[in-house]
């Protein structure tokens, strides 16, 4: 952290942004300058590192480090240079297809081993670079150019991934709450260890209105919550409805109906380390059954854990603490060796 | 059959294979006569040869491991290709070593593993293994090692079942005695090993006491050899097989750049021991992930690359076909890499514990676009060391990835190694941009206009931020271009960035006699063969000329002079013709003759010698 006050001017660099007009991406890329400023980490202490996909150009209009690989191996090469050197801050920006099918693998891995990455997925459900083939996100039955009589596969819903790869921190927002988003992003930079921050992103070509039935600004109160650590979670336009337990299940009901009151209000505890809440608070509305629970936006889970680059590092200071070898000459010279006069 | 007395053969060479069961130990006994052999000054080269499967059924065919090992009053180039001595731990041992022996070796066998149901294992028909195999020849030592070893560890509280584990040490113990080493320092290995674990110690230092003891009481009528060491130049020496050279290299050239060194890496077949060197060797700054794929392991060296790190990744063959489309990104963002590519008996999985120099012309082209790197090879287990360290050299001055091939032969074989001392080495100096360098407009593809190499600019460094990607970028400006003629001039300015190494590396060296008609040529871990066939062809008075190439793109500068002069030349290598081919389409005219194997096996110098010695006379 350094003490100059920073500017979302400072994270912009002096190339013109080229996607599309109305392309949810320019709102998400305002959203994280403004964190970055806030966050406080000089640019140059900052790395972008990205993979394939209309999503995965932000790098270039950044004004940090940056690094536009290629498809699928973001994650692979942000663990590499947080690994190298944990001194930086390490962004890692990503699309469905970039981070959930080609990039599976090392998406998963990166959130089990914990590298201290901020990840920016932006989900828009479509292959928008290749022009419409559906993705690992799309609904089962989604009708694009690859599937012109509909999918017949299940998606990944990407916050059951990141919990099922064990992940200790994820958040959900929209790319037009700009406010939401500046939010979850700045606290996924501040959480040490893998934080996944799923963006619900337009893309106004080939999916246009893809999370509408969610995004709505009609319907959104009521189609959505956003999440709170250590408030109750309530919703709706007049904030007079509630998650509550229903046996296993979460149930959301209206507060002062069928005999519920504000005190069976469920309060929200993104610090539990136990994931199973909030893999039900993930889930709500994503599984493609009618289950009338709101799209949980904000911060799902956050918990506190080793990070892998901390660890590797300390384990280096700590062999180097126990062994006196400190030179390739020193060490050799303790092994088996013989002399020739 | 045998004669009563020992004889005392004096030998300037002797090849000694050990083979047993996967479980028998025989890699450990192997290691240890080696080792001993080097102390007392001897010239070692060594080479396991293991089976893929980790523990095939006992007693089989299939799980039959050796280790063979040459010792020499002086230099040794090779393993050495057939036994003088063969330890046969059980018939099917003998059967797959039928081809590997001198027609009069010695052969040890333990007869106690000899019976009726072991020879049926190994697919015998009849009782007498030898007649079966027309091995009438050799010098049958039998000896009912299991009994020997249960008695010899009676008394020493060790239980039955793991005594047999140190049955190999009664071999070894046997040709200690065979070859008139102490076995004083044989102790003290064993002490290192097992140290913590004082029955186990002392089960294995009486049952290898009783093996030599059992030679020296027998007198077992069969000739010992001694083998006089030879005085190497002065210093501290150690023993060092090519993965652990590898991996001592990479680290030599990290302490020497003042950057820390990182590994990524996924375990594959032979490989793997790099990535166990430099996980030990934290002490030295070494940081090493283990990553959840081939693809991971080169991506996570890109991103250290970036971060501003050496970085590695190794791997073998299959692993290098997934690691291309990162190389190319490492090849456009030009980033420093080195890949070391150990090569196995392929395609595909193909034989994965054998030795093949196949993966050449992948190494040089294997990627989409026009995608060059400097590729390097190895000639032997020591030189492993040196050609890591110029790999990295090369990669971190030149801003370019670096693959350098080793094989399966060269880098589990080994060879006496002096410990250099570090001032021996080049200095490693990296291309970083400089501070002032901002205000003449720095931009991340701005280069030396001389070598064509970018300036380094690594996150941390205020003022520098920068886009790197895998598109194409302008050569001025460094933003995104798709112009066909900046297209053109950045594929011309990288091949140019490659071509200009040959400014910095050593010119092609002839060896043996230089004034001769044909010249043979040879590159990486086959060295050590065409070596000794050229050798023994000039101690004979024949004239052979010899090149090597460690440094295969570029060209050593003079290639083409030195490769022009000869009237006839022959390439020598272990896959159907990839180096041959890449000189014909190198060097305009040349139309070289080839000598090709592709068995998983190393070339054996008799072989060679014959098709020279042909060569010569047509």
């Amino acid at each position: 952290m350094s003490e100059k006050q920073y500017t979302a001017k400072d994270f912009k660099s002096d190339q013109y942004v080229r996607w599309c007009p109305g392309c949810g991406d320019h709102a998400v890329i305002n959203s994280l300058q403004k964190a970055m400023a806030e966050l406080g980490v000089a640019p140059h202490d900052t790395v972008v590192i990205s993979g394939i996909g209309c999503s995965s150009r932000l790098p270039y209009y950044m004004g940090t480090y940056g690094f536009h690989t290629i498809h699928g191996r973001g994650a692979a090469i942000a663990t590499g240079v947080k690994t190298a050197n944990p001194a930086l801050t390490v962004w890692q920006v990503t699309g469905d297809g970039d981070c959930m099918a080609i990039g599976g693998n090392h998406f998963i891995h990166s959130v089990r081993r914990n590298v201290d990455l901020n990840i920016l997925l932006m989900n828009n459900k479509i292959y928008g670079l290749t022009k419409g083939q559906y993705s690992p996100t799309s609904a089962r039955g989604f009708v694009s150019k690859s599937s012109p009589y509909g999918t017949v596969e299940d998606p990944f819903i990407p916050a059951e991934l990141t919990l099922g790869a064990r992940g200790n921190f994820f958040a959900r927002s929209i790319d037009n709450d700009l406010a939401t988003s500046k939010d979850v992003i700045l606290a996924a930079a501040q959480h040490k260890g893998a934080s996944v921050v799923e963006m619900l992103v337009n893309c106004v070509i080939f999916n246009d209105g893809v999370h509408l039935c969610v995004t709505d600004r009609e319907i959104r109160a009521e189609r959505t919550i956003i999440l709170r650590h250590g408030e109750k979670m309530i919703f709706g336009k007049e904030q007079n409805k509630g998650l509550v337990l229903d046996g296993y299940k979460l149930k959301a009901v209206t507060i002062g109906e069928d005999g519920y009151t504000m005190d069976d209000v469920l309060v929200h505890d993104a610090h539990c380390k136990d994931n199973s809440m909030h893999f039900k608070l993930a889930m709500m509305g994503c599984t493609g059954e009618d289950d009338g629970l709101p799209v949980a936006l904000g911060i799902i889970r956050c918990v506190d854990a080793p990070t892998y680059d901390e660890c590797v590092e300390a384990q280096v200071e700590e062999v180097k603490a126990q062994k006196s070898a400190h030179t390739l000459r020193e060490f050799l010279l303790q092994g088996e060796t013989w002399e020739v006069k | 059959m045998l004669e009563t007395t020992t004889k005392v053969k004096e030998l300037e060479k002797v090849v000694i294979r050990f083979s047993g069961d996967s479980g028998d130990g025989m890699q450990l006994v192997g290691n240890m006569f080696s080792n001993l052999s080097a102390f007392i000054g001897n010239g070692i080269s060594t080479f396991p040869d293991y089976p893929a499967e980790v523990r095939a059924p006992k007693g089989t065919l299939s799980g039959v491991s050796g280790f063979q090992v040459h010792l020499g009053a002086k230099s040794v180039y090779t393993p050495g290709d057939k036994a003088d001595v063969l330890v046969a731990m059980n018939p099917a041992a003998l059967k797959v070593n039928v081809n590997n022996i001198k027609k009069n070796a010695v052969v040890i066998y333990d007869t106690d593993s000899f019976a009726k149901s072991d020879l049926d294992k190994a697919l015998f028909t009849t009782a007498d293994p030898f007649e079966e195999l027309g091995l009438g020849s050799v010098q049958q030592v039998p000896v009912p090692m299991t009994t020997m070893v249960k008695s010899a560890v009676e008394g020493t509280g060790m239980d039955p079942k793991a005594a047999m584990k140190s049955k190999n040490m009664f071999a070894l113990g046997l040709v200690c005695w065979l070859f008139d080493r102490p076995l004083e320092r044989a102790i003290r290995m064993l002490e290192n090993k097992f140290g913590k674990k004082p029955t186990v110690l002392e089960a294995n230092i009486k049952v290898l006491t009783d093996g030599y003891n059992y030679g020296n009481n027998i007198h077992a009528s069969v000739s010992t050899f001694r083998i006089e060491g030879h005085a190497s130049r002065p210093g501290t020496y150690m023993d060092v097989n090519g993965n652990k050279a590898t991996a001592l290299g990479l680290v030599a050239a990290a302490e020497k750049s003042g950057l820390p060194l990182f590994l990524g890496s996924y375990p594959i077949t032979p490989a793997t021991d790099i990535l166990h060197e430099l996980a030990k060797l934290k002490n030295l700054n070494v940081k090493t992930v283990q990553a959840e794929d081939e693809i991971a392991g080169v991506c996570t060296a890109i991103g250290a690359s970036f971060a501003g790190r050496l970085a590695v990744t190794s791997t073998s063959g299959p692993g290098l076909a997934l690691k291309s489309e990162a190389i190319g990104l490492a090849v456009m963002a030009e980033l420093p890499l080195v890949i070391i590519d150990v090569q196995r008996g392929g395609p595909s999985t193909g034989l994965p514990t054998k030795s093949e120099q196949t993966d050449l012309l992948q190494a040089l082209y294997g990627r989409n676009g026009e995608s060059p790197v400097v590729v390097l090879s190895a000639a032997t287990p020591s030189d492993c060391f040196d050609m890591a360290y110029m790999a990295s050299k090369i990669a971190l001055e030149h801003m370019t990835p670096v693959i350098l091939l080793t094989d399966a032969f060269i880098a589990n074989g080994s060879s006496a190694w002096r410990i250099p001392e570090m001032n021996e080495f080049p200095e490693i100096k990296p291309n970083y941009v400089k501070p002032e360098m901002l205000e003449e407009g720095w931009k991340p593809y701005k280069r030396d206009e001389e070598t064509k190499v970018r300036y380094w600019a690594v996150p941390g460094m205020e003022g520098f931020m920068h886009r790197l990607g895998g598109l194409e970028k302008d050569y001025n400006t460094s933003a995104i271009s798709t112009g066909a003629a900046n297209h053109q001039k950045m594929v011309d300015t990288r091949r140019e960035k490659i071509a200009r190494v040959a400014d910095s590396i050593p010119a092609l060296e002839v060896m043996g006699e230089k004034d001769s008609d044909l010249l043979v040529v040879s590159w990486g871990g086959s060295f050590g063969h065409v070596y000794e066939a050229v050798e023994e062809m000039n101690a004979q008075g024949k004239k052979v000329a010899m090149a090597h190439f460690n440094y295969i793109n570029p060209l050593p500068a003079n290639a083409e002079e030195i490769l022009k002069s000869y009237k006839k030349v022959i390439v020598c290598e272990q896959n159907d013709g990839q180096f041959a081919g890449y000189l014909r389409m190198k060097i305009d005219g040349l139309t070289p003759l080839q000598f090709n194997r592709v068995e998983g096996q190393p070339f054996k110098v008799a072989d060679l010698v014959e098709c020279f010695t042909k060569l010569l006379e047509e």
